[in-house]
C-alpha cells in the first residue's frame, strides 16, 4: 500500500478505532466488576458533550499546548503509519507528551502540577525502553525505517523476546493504566484529583481524549511491529494485548512512583538490555553492511539484498 | 595563510591593548571592533575555498619553537610560583615534570624536528574557527554590560579588575584559534597550556576563598592533562621521528601511535571535565557567567573533544577506543542523573555540559565515520544553545539576585524576553526537532551500528535529560503568584548577543543540511575515505516539517485570551482570593507553594560522583595498559 493511503486511513480511522477501543475497555471493566457498564458508543457521545460545554481555563494561554499535543500525537502516528524512521517518530512522540505536560506546569495548579511531575517521571521510566525497542528491531532488520521493519521477511519476535514483554511493560505506563496510573487517575481522587488533567475542560478536555485514541492506536501498531511478516497474526496479538492491559488494570492496585520508576528500568535492563546483549554477542560481525546474513541464530536468513556488488570498486592510486 | 595567522595574531594582540585600556567606554568600543573582525576574519576563512593554500611560514620554524619554548618557561615559572605560594605539592610537581620534560625535547632530541606544515586547515577546523570566532565573540559582546552590571550593581566588593578580565577573554580566543590550526603538536601544546592557564585566572577572578580554591583544582586537572600531552608529544618523537599532527593521523602504522593518541585523548578528556575530572568545571561557576559560557560553550571545554575527534580515526576499532567509548558514556549517564538533582541552574547547566561532551567522547571513542559525524553536529548544537542558556541565566541572577530555579516560577511574568530565550535554549538542548536531537539520533545510530551494546547508556542518559530540561522549562511558565515585571531586561549588547544566538539555534537546525554536505561530510570522508550522505534526505524533510509546526506554536497566542472563562485554580480547599491562598480543613489559611522534583530519595550527586570517579578512573587505567604496544 501506498504510505500516503496508510497515512489517510491511519488520520481518518485512528480515532474511529481509538474510540471503539475506549468504549470496548469501559465495557469490559464494567464486566469483570460485576456491572452492566455504559453503550459502546460512550467514549464519543462524551467528547461530543465536551465540545459544547463553555471554555474554562485558569491561565489563559494553556489551552494551546493541548492543542500542540494532539497535533503532534497525530503526527506521531501518522510518521509511523507511513513507515518513517523508527526513532524520529518516538522522538516525535516525546515531543507531543512534552506538550501535554507543559501545559499542566501553565496551569499553575497544585494537583495538574503534581500530574505533570509524575507523568515527567513516567516518561523517564518507559522511554529508555521505548528506544531500546527501535534498537532491537534495528539490530534485526539494519534498517530505523518502519516500513522495512514491517516488511522484514521474520517474525521479529522470535528474535526479540526480551524486548517484546519489556516493550508490554512499559506499554501499560503509555496506556496510563493500573498500577501505573500515577499522572492522571480516575481511582486516585484524595491524592492528585484528576492528575495532569485537572484544569482542562471542555473543547480541551475532548483534544486529550482524542489525542489519547490516536496515540493507543499507534502503541497497538507498534506492537503489531513485532509480527510484521504476519499480519493477521500480528492484528490479533494488539487486540489481546489490549484486552491484557485492561485485566491488569483490573487486577492490580496502584504502585508508588518510585516502584513504578525502578521496575520499569529494572525489566529494560534485564529484559530489553538483556536481549540487546544477546544480539549483539550472537551475531556475526555486524561491521560489514553486506553480510546481511542472520543476525541472530533465532532468526531465518533474510532475503539477499538486491544490489550486491561484486567487486569492490576499482581504487583510484 | 594570512587569515590564519590574522586570526590566532589579532586576538592576542587585541588582548595586549585592552591591559591597558581604563576607561570603560574606550573599552567598549575597542572590543566591539575587534569582535567584527575577529567574526568577519572568522566567517572570511569558511568562505574561502576548501584548499586554501598554505605558503611557508616568514620566519623560520625552529626561531618560532625556540620563542615558544621562551613563553613555555614564563608560564611554567609563573605557575610555579602559584603553586608554591598555595603550597601545593602537585602543582609544583606536574609543573616541574611538565616543563623539565618540554625543555630537554626541545633543546635535546626534538631541536632538529622539522614538520611540514607548522599549521594546517581543513573543515573541521573551519567550524571550530567559527565556533570560536561567532559564539566566543557573542560572549564577549555580552560580557560588556555583563560586567559593567556586576561590578558597578551586583557585586561592590569584588575589585574592579576589568581590564585583566577582557584582557584575558581575548587571550583565551587566540589560544584557541592557535589550537585548532596547529599541526606541529608543540605548538599545539602551547596554545593548549595558554588555555589552561587562562582559565586558572578567568576561575579564580574573584579572589574569594571558594574561587581560589577552585581555580587550584582546575589547574591542577588540567595540568595532569598538559603532563600526558608532553608525554604523548616526546613518545610520538622517539617511535615515528615526526611531531606532526596529520604525519601521526595518517601514520601507517596504527599500533605504534597508540600510545600518544590515548595520551592525548586523556589529555582531551581533562580539558573537556569528563569523570573523573569534572569537578574542576562544576567549580568553575564561581567565576563571572560570561567566564562560565565561555569555558563550557566555545572553548576551553570543546578543546578538548576537539582532540579526542581528531584522534578517532587512531583509536576506532581498539580496546583503548572503547575505553575512551565507555568514559564518555559513563560520563553521560551520571552527568545527567546528577542534573535532576541540583536545583542551582549553573550547576544543571554544568551536568549537563558534562554529559554532552560525554557523547562526545562516546563518539570520538568509537570513531567510526558516522559516529565523527555525529560527534562534529553535537560540537556544533551544543556550543550555540548551552552559550545561550548561560547568558540567560546570568541575566536573571542579576536581576533577581539568585540563580536557584525555584526562584524563577513565572519569569514568563517578570522576564518575559529572557523566558522565552531561554526556552527556545532548552528546546535546542534536548527537543525533537532541534539540533542536539538530530545529533542524538545520528548518535544512537552510530553506537548501535559500532557496539550496540553502548547504546544502553545513552537511552537511560537521555531519559534522565528529558526530565531535568522539562521541569525547567515548567518552571519558568508556572505562574502561581504574578511577580512584578522587570525593566529593562537586557541591555544592547546582551540583547544582541541572546537574540543572535537564539536565531543561530533555529538557524543551524535549518541549515544543518547545508553544514553537513560543506564542511562535515567533506571533512568525515577526508579522514575515512567516500561515505554515502549519513542522513537520508526523507528524515530531513521530516525535521523540517516538525521544527515548522514548532514554530507554529506562537501563532496560536495571537487568539490570546479569547473565548474563554478564566478562573481559579482547583486547590482542594475554598480559595482565597484566587489561586494563591485556601482554606484548609483546619479553617486557617494556607499559602500555595510548588517545588520541583529532585529525586534525593533515589538519587544522590554525591554518590553518583564518587562511583563516576570511581568507574572512570578504573576505565582510564585500563586504557593506557590497552593502548602499550
Amino acid at each position: 500500500m501506498n504510505p500516503w493511503t496508510r497515512l489517510l486511513i491511519y488520520l481518518v480511522a485512528a480515532p474511529l478505532v481509538g474510540g471503539l477501543l475506549a468504549g470496548w475497555d469501559r465495557r469490559i471493566t464494567a464486566r469483570m466488576q460485576a456491572r452492566q457498564g455504559p453503550p459502546i458508543f460512550q467514549p464519543f457521545y462524551d467528547v461530543v458533550k465536551l465540545f459544547n460545554k463553555e471554555n474554562v481555563v485558569v491561565r489563559r494561554s494553556q489551552n494551546y499546548y493541548i492543542f500542540f499535543f494532539l497535533l503532534l500525537v497525530v503526527f506521531t502516528g501518522g510518521l509511523f503509519f507511513a513507515g518513517a524512521d523508527l526513532l524520529l517518530v518516538i522522538f516525535a512522540l516525546t515531543l507531543a507528551a512534552i506538550f501535554l505536560v507543559l501545559g499542566a506546569y501553565k496551569t499553575s495548579s497544585p494537583y495538574s502540577f503534581i500530574g505533570a511531575e509524575r507523568e515527567l517521571i513516567q516518561m523517564m521510566a518507559y522511554e529508555p525502553m521505548v528506544l531500546l525497542t527501535a534498537i532491537g528491531m534495528y539490530l534485526v532488520t539494519r534498517s530505523f525505517s518502519v516500513g522495512d521493519i514491517a516488511s522484514h521477511p521474520t517474525l521479529l519476535v522470535l528474535a526479540l523476546p526480551g524486548v517484546f514483554l519489556g516493550f508490554l511493560y512499559t506499554l501499560e505506563i503509555k496506556f496510563r493504566k493500573s498500577p501505573f496510573d500515577l499522572s492522571s487517575s480516575h481511582h486516585a481522587h484524595q491524592e492528585l484529583v484528576r492528575g495532569i488533567t485537572t484544569e482542562f475542560s471542555g473543547r480541551t478536555l475532548a483534544m486529550i481524549e482524542i489525542a489519547h485514541w490516536y496515540e493507543n492506536v499507534f502503541l497497538l501498531g507498534l506492537v503489531y511491529l513485532f509480527f510484521g511478516s504476519m499480519p493477521w497474526l500480528g492484528v490479533a496479538v494488539a487486540l489481546a494485548v489490549f484486552v491484557a492491559v485492561i485485566l491488569v488494570d483490573n487486577v492490580f492496585a496502584r504502585l508508588k512512583w518510585q516502584a513504578a520508576l525502578k521496575s520499569a528500568w529494572l525489566v529494560t535492563l534485564v529484559l530489553g538490555f538483556g536481549n540487546i546483549l544477546a544480539l549483539a554477542l550472537l551475531a556475526p560481525k555486524a561491521a560489514a553492511p553486506q553480510a546481511k546474513a542472520n543476525p541472530a541464530a533465532l532468526v531465518a536468513p533474510a532475503a539477499p539484498p538486491a544490489l550486491t556488488p561484486t567487486a569492490a570498486p576499482a581504487r583510484r592510486t | 595563510m594570512n587569515l590564519i595567522l590574522a586570526l590566532i595574531l589579532v586576538p592576542f594582540a587585541v588582548g595586549g591593548v585592552l591591559l591597558l585600556l581604563r576607561p570603560d567606554a574606550l573599552r567598549r568600543i575597542f572590543v566591539t571592533s575587534a569582535l567584527v573582525v575577529v567574526g568577519g576574519l572568522s566567517v572570511a576563512l569558511a568562505l574561502a575555498p576548501a584548499t586554501l593554500e598554505l605558503g611557508e611560514l616568514p620566519v623560520s620554524g625552529h626561531a618560532i619553537s625556540l620563542g615558544m619554548l621562551v613563553v613555555e618557561l614564563a608560564m611554567s615559572l609563573y605557575l610555579l610560583y602559584v603553586g608554591v605560594r598555595a603550597r601545593h605539592a602537585l602543582i609544583v610537581l606536574l609543573v616541574l615534570a611538565q616543563a623539565g620534560l618540554m625543555a630537554w625535547f626541545e633543546l635535546g632530541p626534538g631541536a632538529h624536528v622539522a614538520v611540514a606544515q607548522e599549521l594546517f586547515m581543513d573543515q573541521f577546523a573551519v567550524i571550530m574557527a567559527l565556533i570560536n570566532g561567532l559564539v566566543g565573540g557573542g560572549i564577549c559582546l555580552y560580557a560588556l554590560g555583563y560586567m559593567r552590571e556586576y561590578h558597578e550593581q551586583a557585586h561592590r566588593d569584588v575589585p574592579d579588575r576589568r581590564p585583566q578580565f577582557f584582557a584575558l577573554l581575548f587571550t583565551f580566543m587566540g589560544a584557541m584559534f592557535g589550537l585548532i590550526f596547529a599541526n606541529n603538536l608543540t605548538w599545539l601544546f602551547l596554545f593548549w597550556e595558554i588555555t589552561t592557564l587562562c582559565s586558572f585566572l578567568l576561575i579564580g577572578y574573584t579572589q574569594t576563598e571558594e574561587a581560589r580554591r577552585n581555580a587550584l583544582r582546575a589547574l591542577v586537572m588540567n595540568l595532569a592533562g598538559g603532563l600526558a600531552f608532553a608525554l604523548a608529544i616526546v613518545w610520538l618523537h622517539r617511535k615515528t621521528g615526526g611531531i606532526g599532527l596529520q604525519a601521526m593521523l595518517h601514520s601507517p602504522d596504527k599500533a605504534l601511535v597508540l600510545l600518544p593518541a590515548a595520551l592525548l585523548c586523556f589529555a582531551g578528556i581533562t580539558k573537556s571535565a569528563q569523570l573523573p575530572f569534572s569537578s574542576w568545571l562544576l567549580g568553575a561557576m564561581v567565576a563571572p557567567t560570561p567566564v562560565s559560557a565561555l569555558l563550557h560553550s566555545s572553548t576551553m571545554v570543546k578543546a578538548g573533544v576537539y582532540l579526542v575527534l581528531r584522534m578517532a580515526p587512531l583509536v576506532a576499532g581498539t580496546k583503548a577506543g572503547l575505553m575512551v567509548a565507555l568514559v564518555g558514556a559513563v560520563t553521560f549517564v551520571i552527568g545527567s542523573f546528577a542534573a535532576i538533582t541540583a536545583s542551582d541552574a549553573k550547576r544543571v547547566l554544568a551536568w549537563s555540559t558534562v554529559a554532552n561532551l560525554g557523547l562526545i567522547v562516546l563518539c570520538g571513542g568509537i570513531g567510526t565515520a558516522e559516529a565523527v559525524w555525529a560527534g562534529v553536529l553535537l560540537i556544533i548544537f551544543h556550543a550555540v544553545a548551552k552559550c545561550l542558556l548561560f547568558l540567560c541565566v546570568g541575566v536573571i541572577e542579576h536581576k533577581l539576585h539568585s540563580r536557584d530555579i525555584e526562584s524563577m516560577s513565572g519569569l514568563i511574568v517578570s522576564m518575559p524576553r529572557v523566558a522565552v530565550l531561554m526556552q527556545i535554549g532548552m528546546a535546542g538542548m534536548f527537543l525533537a526537532p532541534f539540533g542536539m536531537l538530530i545529533s542524538k539520533w545520528a548518535v544512537l545510530k552510530a553506537v548501535v551500528d559500532a557496539s550496540p551494546v553502548l547504546s544502553v547508556f545513552i537511552v537511560f542518559g537521555s531519559a534522565a535529560t528529558l526530565f531535568f530540561w522539562v521541569k525547567w522549562m515548567g518552571k519558568l511558565l508556572q505562574v502561581v503568584a504574578p511577580p512584578p515585571r522587570v525593566a529593562p531586561e537586557l541591555d544592547l549588547g546582551e540583547s544582541i548577543a541572546l537574540h543572535g544566538l537564539a536565531a543561530a539555534t533555529f538557524l543551524a537546525c535549518l541549515l544543518f543540511p547545508l553544514i553537513s554536505t560543506h564542511f562535515i561530510l567533506p571533512y568525515v570522508a577526508g579522514v575515512f575515505g567516500p561515505t554515502g550522505a549519513l542522513m537520508g534526505q526523507g528524515n530531513i524533510t521530516i525535521m523540517i516539517i516538525m521544527m515548522a509546526l514548532v514554530m507554529l506554536f506562537p501563532v496560536t497566542f495571537l487568539n490570546y485570551g479569547r473565548g474563554v472563562r478564566v478562573t481559579d485554580a482547583y486547590l482542594g480547599g475554598a480559595n482565597v482570593g484566587g489561586s494563591t491562598h485556601f482554606r484548609s480543613s483546619a479553617d486557617s489559611v494556607q499559602d500555595v507553594a510548588i517545588g520541583n522534583y529532585y529525586l534525593h530519595d533515589i538519587l544522590s550527586e554525591a554518590w553518583l560522583a564518587r562511583w563516576g570517579v570511581i568507574g572512570s578512573a578504573v576505565l582510564l587505567a585500563a586504557m593506557f595498559l590497552l593502548s602499550f604496544p
